[in-house]
């Protein structure tokens, strides 16, 4: 069980944060601890990149959720890249996916949030 | 609770028992993960039923203030999975009380998590108060 969290900054502007391995009840925390802190810094044009999750569950929704509910507050947005067929099942069958604005790449991620 | 009804040819009971910390529900996940492979599952369905489970000793854990065990009960038979998922309150005080109380609805829950079961699961039974615990009951039938 593992959950690695890399986050660097983009060349325009947006902060990129790259996740891996599995998300769920006890590595969520990791997770919420990493995007708040960019929200307190004041980034709020964000892209999670998702390709190396191989499993999320609701508590990881969670996070995601609100993250994007307090970046829409400052007029920013949180994009997701996901390929993975079941994980964006997940966001499929929760609905999230008229949420988020879920691309396959990083650089259409990017490109969305101008 | 009433006796399970297998269906078809009753495979094993397999019983776990991990500690209420978010740290374990990961063992919860992937035992019932290679119990479901003893079964004619597909991939796509053993990742829903990874997924429900977790989700059940997730939601035992949020709502379970003081309690120190979660029991995973799987029934393989040829056709389907059914697990029991009940924390240790439940264990002890729910037999007492739970026949009268009804099943909880799934408006009266506790968010995406019983949500992600009920879509991912063909049945579930969910009891949660705080003072007799919290039970889930749920079932995957092969090919559903």
């Amino acid at each position: 069980m593992d959950i690695k969290v890399h986050v660097r900054e983009s060349d325009d502007d947006a902060y990129v944060v790259e996740l891996g391995g599995e998300i769920d009840v006890y590595t969520s925390p990791k997770v919420k601890d990493a995007i708040t802190e960019l929200i307190d810094q004041g980034h709020y044009n964000l892209v999670i990149d998702l390709e190396k999750v191989r499993y999320i569950d609701s508590t990881g929704l969670g996070v995601l959720i609100g993250g994007l509910k307090r970046v829409r507050e400052h007029g920013g947005t949180v994009n997701l890249v996901c390929t993975n067929p079941q994980i964006k099942k997940i966001f499929d069958i929760t609905g999230l996916v008229k949420i988020f604005g879920i691309f396959d790449d990083e650089a259409a991620a990017k490109k969305a949030l101008a | 609770m009433n006796a399970p009804d297998f269906g078809t040819e009753h495979l094993g009971t397999v019983e776990l028992r991990i500690p209420s910390k978010p740290e374990w529900v990961a063992v919860a996940r992937l035992a019932v993960a290679a119990i479901a492979n003893r079964l004619p599952f597909s991939v796509e369905e053993i990742e829903d039923l990874k997924l429900a489970i977790a989700e059940a000793c997730t939601i035992c854990i949020q709502q379970g203030t003081g309690i120190q065990t979660i029991d995973i009960m799987c029934d393989a038979s040829v056709s389907q999975l059914r697990v029991e998922v009940r924390d240790d309150r439940y264990r002890t005080l729910g037999a007492i009380g739970g026949e009268k109380r009804p099943t909880m609805s799934v408006a009266e829950g506790e968010g995406l998590g019983i949500f992600l079961i009920q879509a991912l699961m063909d049945n579930l039974e969910y009891n949660s108060d705080p003072k007799y615990g919290t039970e889930l009951v749920m079932t995957k039938r092969v090919g559903a």
